[in-house]
């Protein structure tokens, strides 16, 4: 029978290094999506996976046995994330400001790689839009919408993660969903 | 009648009305204008979906242990004794040690000196000795990797007697991979970097495989065709050895 998190965090506090193996073998690929989803980049979500295994496995002693494992991780993530993301826009304001000539594309952030039907789909400017209002928001926004929105967490959850009430959490989603309609209305309409 | 609210059509959207869905939903079939804005939210929301995600593979999470795993410490099993014990416990190997190698030179067969001395003398015989370790050590890895390809893909499979074998081995294989550098023999430290980082992805799998599992590991086994490359890597160490084993039944 599968052990749970619990068992496993339990284990690895304790020095069981292959138990810490199983938890980031089990949390790899979902802490990768929230990454990305993040970040809006392929290479920067890999680093954050890493990042926050790290981190976690540094602060395992101050892991609260009761909470769920998964939340905690996600906490550890979305914060390394937002380090990640703020440090870029700090790198890219001061290039702006010494080279205004070679400002990044936006959709230069979202993933490279061989074109997807999805890809595909989205025309270059509605992919420019969206990629560009995802940065508009701001750290709690962006967080709670990807929590909400892509990684289908409830407000309660997204709460957890954030660290605030649930009333906060629940109007971070609705600032970001305003937000992005305001933004990508008029091309979603004209795109039809 | 009361229009529905934009954070009200966000909650709907999310499920997470609380008990005021059916409101929602029964005001959205009367209402054309809060269904116009609805669809105009769903649009939106549907085009931030359609952003692609990179996919990453199942093995995903062993790749992303093999790289932190160098920064997380492991715990030293084999010395859980409480520390006067090591000492004690140190103390008595070595006294073992010392009586074993006196017992040795007092005992060991007087008559087969020369040919000992002239073994040590042979410039060639810690090159076989290496020769040797090299063989045993590929047949043992190849006997892991011969289970596993073996293994019957249509059943689940606990491979935790493979994986401890197989992180035995990588330890070993180091030893082996630095002299190839050292020699310049880049073949074999090639073959034995790419024997290493299978057996590494074996040791960090998880013990229980499922059916789709066994079949992905096996074809991996297969695409890489490790086992060929040891085959004939083990067969050029026995061609190596071969003379040093006649002339010694000489």
């Amino acid at each position: 029978m599968e052990l749970t998190d619990r068992a496993y965090v339990a284990k690895a506090r304790s020095g069981d290094a292959d138990a810490y193996r199983v938890l980031v073998e089990r949390h790899s690929r979902t802490l990768f999506r929230l990454a990305f989803r993040m970040t809006g980049n392929e290479q920067d979500a890999e680093d954050v996976v890493q990042e926050s295994f790290l981190r976690a496995y540094r602060q395992l002693a101050k892991f609260d046995d009761r909470a769920s494992f998964g939340t905690w991780l996600y906490r550890i993530a979305a914060n390394c994330s937002l380090d990640l993301v703020r440090a870029r826009k700090r790198r890219s304001e001061q290039l702006v400001a010494a080279e205004p000539d070679t400002r990044e594309d936006p959709i230069a952030s979202l993933p490279s790689g061989d074109p997807s039907p999805e890809r595909e789909a989205l025309s270059s400017e509605v992919r420019e839009r969206v990629a560009a209002a995802m940065q508009d928001l701001s750290a709690a926004e962006r967080t709670a919408f990807v929590l909400r929105h892509f990684e289908g967490m409830c407000i309660e959850e997204v709460s957890r993660v954030l660290e605030c009430q649930p009333g906060a959490a629940k109007h971070s989603v609705f600032r970001a969903v305003q937000k992005l309609r305001r933004a990508l209305e008029p091309v979603v309409g004209a795109a039809r | 009648m009361t229009h529905l609210s934009e954070e009200q059509l966000i909650l709907h959207y999310y499920g997470e009305a609380e008990g005021q869905s059916l409101t929602a939903e029964t005001h959205l079939e009367e209402c054309t204008e809060c269904r116009a804005a609805y669809g105009a939210l769903q649009r939106v929301l549907n085009v931030v979906d359609g952003l692609p995600l990179p996919e990453r593979a199942p093995h995903y999470g062993a790749q992303v242990w093999a790289r932190i795993a160098p920064q997380i410490p492991r715990r030293r099993r084999r010395w859980e004794l409480p520390t006067p014990f090591r000492w004690a416990a140190l103390g008595a190997a070595m006294a073992g040690l010392l009586t074993v190698a006196f017992l040795a030179g007092r005992f060991y067969p007087q008559a087969r000196k020369p040919v000992e001395m002239a073994k040590a003398a042979d410039p060639h015989a810690g090159e076989r000795i290496l020769l040797v370790a090299v063989g045993d050590y590929l047949e043992r890895s190849q006997m892991v990797l011969v289970e596993l390809a073996n293994a019957n893909p249509k059943h689940p499979l606990d491979i935790s007697s493979e994986q401890e074998r197989a992180a035995d081995l990588i330890s070993e294989s180091r030893l082996y991979r630095q002299t190839a550098e050292h020699t310049g023999d880049t073949k074999v430290a090639g073959v034995l970097d790419d024997l290493d980082r299978v057996l590494l992805e074996i040791a960090h799998s998880p013990s229980q495989l499922a059916p789709q599992d066994v079949e992905n590991l096996r074809h991996r086994l297969e695409a890489e065709g490790i086992l060929f490359k040891i085959r004939v890597l083990n067969s050029n160490v026995d061609q190596a050895l071969a003379p040093a084993n006649d002339a010694h039944r000489l």
